[in-house]
């Protein structure tokens, strides 16, 4: 019990954090029209995307002789990448669309 | 000095993603929030690859970092320009599983680094926060992974549903294995091979979990997979405590969750009922509830179906899956033209899943430079059917099927849908009698004031535009 308490202490900028943004997030897209549901959930896609960090962290800081880590972090930067490029063009592919043409 | 810079870059990815993801659920501003959600993804990047330092250590392998950056860029941009606009949907389960993908991966290595420096210093306690981060990411994003794998191949039609008793069961107990797996390991870091048990279990829970789900069913689970991986992000941004990973993954967890919930709601549906129920995994109980006398379908010729359509007064269009197939949104642009130049009155009515997700359809059709206006929602063209002459159905099922109204046996029973019946008549284009996504018989097509104009969406509205404009 009192790890737990302590836990929370130490890390309760973290805690606010999450906390924030699972209220901002349902707020932005509470009154969202069905028709956006595609685009803004590719848009979403694209933004989860950020866990490239994490990859292109793991494969900065990879010791050069080991190489599971060096092949792993390579893949996980590509499939990133993937998922941010992929994701934002798709996204815009699709709402290009919604322009309006007179 | 540079990480102050840093995490202002990190600050400005937190603040677009917030922007972004607002400006992206309003139709006017949608397309620049993409751009402004992707100039801040860019920041990050760049920002990370030349600012990042860990105990005043630069990261290094560059040319790997810079080499991974590009292949998945060109390889993506290609990917995404290419696709066509019928298979956007499995386009998106595919980027989300690569996001997947990279959480796992990203624990898996951490992980091997833990351990390794376990093993050197002999000491394993205090690795607890970390352990339980790593496993609960490897975890999140493997089960996102194979969900989205599986969800991509079933969307292009490479894999069938699958269910059979006892599955979710077993998926239960995938679960809580592998949860028990991972506490174990927590409790013992030395226990190392255990991640790979974590890992093949989600995996396994991953593929069982969506396999069974099918049919109109399908964009909810790949919306939940996507908050999924928003979720596994989020550990990522644990893990070396970024704020930018971790606000931006909860941000995408918490918007995806609830967009998920919308998209239940908009089919009338619980989440629970998506998936444990599954629409067509369950065929004996969609043969039950077409049990009853089908009647004979009525056939109309090409040359009628087009006298009968340029002398009504108002023609609703109803657009389905089988005209995104037939990519026949430009002809059925063409006949609407047509049509409107003889002073037919024409919209369009839009299921809300009409095509293969919430507003896939409106992209079609936006694609084909139907105006904007007269595309009608289901709540606003409802009660406009009893106004109408003609409806023409382009290869929509389910949607249509009275079934969701008046048969509470019927597994679609509860389904808002386009209450077509009340138009003067009904036609209705598909290619064959086979039922729709959802598996189950249309009492519509056997209706008296419904009429059969058999063929692919393409041919059928081309040659229609062809008899219309001669008579």
């Amino acid at each position: 019990m009192e790890n737990i308490l302590q836990w929370i202490t130490d890390n309760q900028q973290i805690i606010y954090v999450v906390v924030l943004m699972i209220f901002v997030g349902i707020e932005v897209i509470g009154r969202v029209p069905s028709v956006l549901h595609t685009p803004l959930m590719s848009g979403a896609n694209a933004i989860h995307g950020v866990v490239i960090i994490g990859a292109i962290i793991v494969m900065g800081q990879a010791p050069t002789d080991n190489y599971l880590a060096l092949i792993l972090g390579f893949l996980a930067v590509v499939l990133g990448t993937l998922n941010v490029v992929g994701g934002f063009v798709v996204t815009d592919r699709m709402l290009e669309m919604f322009k309006k043409k007179k | 000095m540079e990480l102050n810079l840093l995490t202002i870059c990190y600050l400005i990815g937190s603040i677009t993603f917030i922007l972004g993801l607002k400006m992206l659920s309003n139709p006017a501003t949608a397309r620049k929030g993409n751009l402004v959600a992707a100039f801040g993804m860019t920041v990050a990047i760049v920002g990370t690859i030349f600012l990042y330092e860990n105990n005043g250590q630069k990261l290094g392998n560059y040319i790997w970092i810079f080499a991974g950056l590009a292949i998945g860029g060109v390889v993506g941009t290609l990917a995404a320009k290419r696709v066509k606009m019928t298979a956007m949907p499995e386009m998106v389960s595919l980027f989300n599983g690569m996001g997947g993908a990279c959480a796992a991966l990203i624990s898996l290595v951490e992980f091997n680094h833990l351990s390794h420096e376990i093993a050197a210093s002999g000491i394993s306690t205090g690795h607890t926060g970390k352990i339980i981060i790593i496993a609960l990411g490897l975890l999140i994003g493997s089960v996102s992974f194979a969900g989205s794998m599986i969800a991509w191949g079933k969307l292009n039609g490479k894999v069938k549903d699958l269910s059979f008793p006892g599955q979710s069961i077993l998926n239960l107990i995938f679960l809580a294995v592998a949860l028990a797996a991972a506490t174990y390991l927590v409790l013992n870091p030395t226990a190392s091979i255990l991640i790979y048990v974590i890992l093949v279990l989600a995996l396994l829970y991953g593929v069982l979990f969506v396999m069974p789900i099918g049919g109109a069913d399908m964009p909810v689970v790949i919306s939940l997979l996507n908050s999924f991986t928003g979720v596994a992000a989020a550990f990522g941004g644990f893990l070396y405590d970024n704020k930018v990973m971790l606000t931006g993954g909860i941000l995408v967890g918490a918007a995806g969750t609830l967009l998920t919930l919308l998209m239940c709601k908009a089919m009338n549906r619980s989440l629970a009922n998506v998936l444990i129920g599954s629409f067509g995994g369950n065929k004996a109980g969609g043969a039950a509830a077409g049990g009853k006398e089908q009647g004979h379908v009525k056939e109309i010729n090409l040359s009628d179906a087009a006298v009968v359509m340029s002398y009504a007064s108002k023609v609703i269009i109803v657009p389905g899956y089988g005209l995104a197939v037939a990519q026949a949104q430009h002809v059925c642009h063409e006949l609407e033209k047509i049509l409107t130049e003889k002073g037919v009155e024409v919209t369009y009515a839009i299921h809300p899943v009409a095509g293969r997700m919430p507003g896939h359809m409106n992209v079609l059709l936006a694609e084909a430079d139907v105006s904007y206006d007269k595309l009608k929602e289901m709540e606003e063209v409802n009660d406009e059917f009893k106004n109408t002459d003609v409806v023409l159905i382009l290869g929509a099922n389910d949607v249509v099927n009275p079934a969701a109204k008046n048969d509470p046996a019927s597994p679609i029973y509860g389904m808002p849908i386009l209450e077509v019946e009340q138009a003067k008549s009904v036609i209705v284009n598909k290619r064959s009698m086979k039922p729709g996504y959802a598996g189950i018989e249309n009492d519509l097509f056997f209706q008296p004031k419904t009429s059969m104009l058999f063929g692919d969406a393409k041919k059928v509205l081309q040659d229609l535009c062809t008899e219309i404009k001669s008579l």
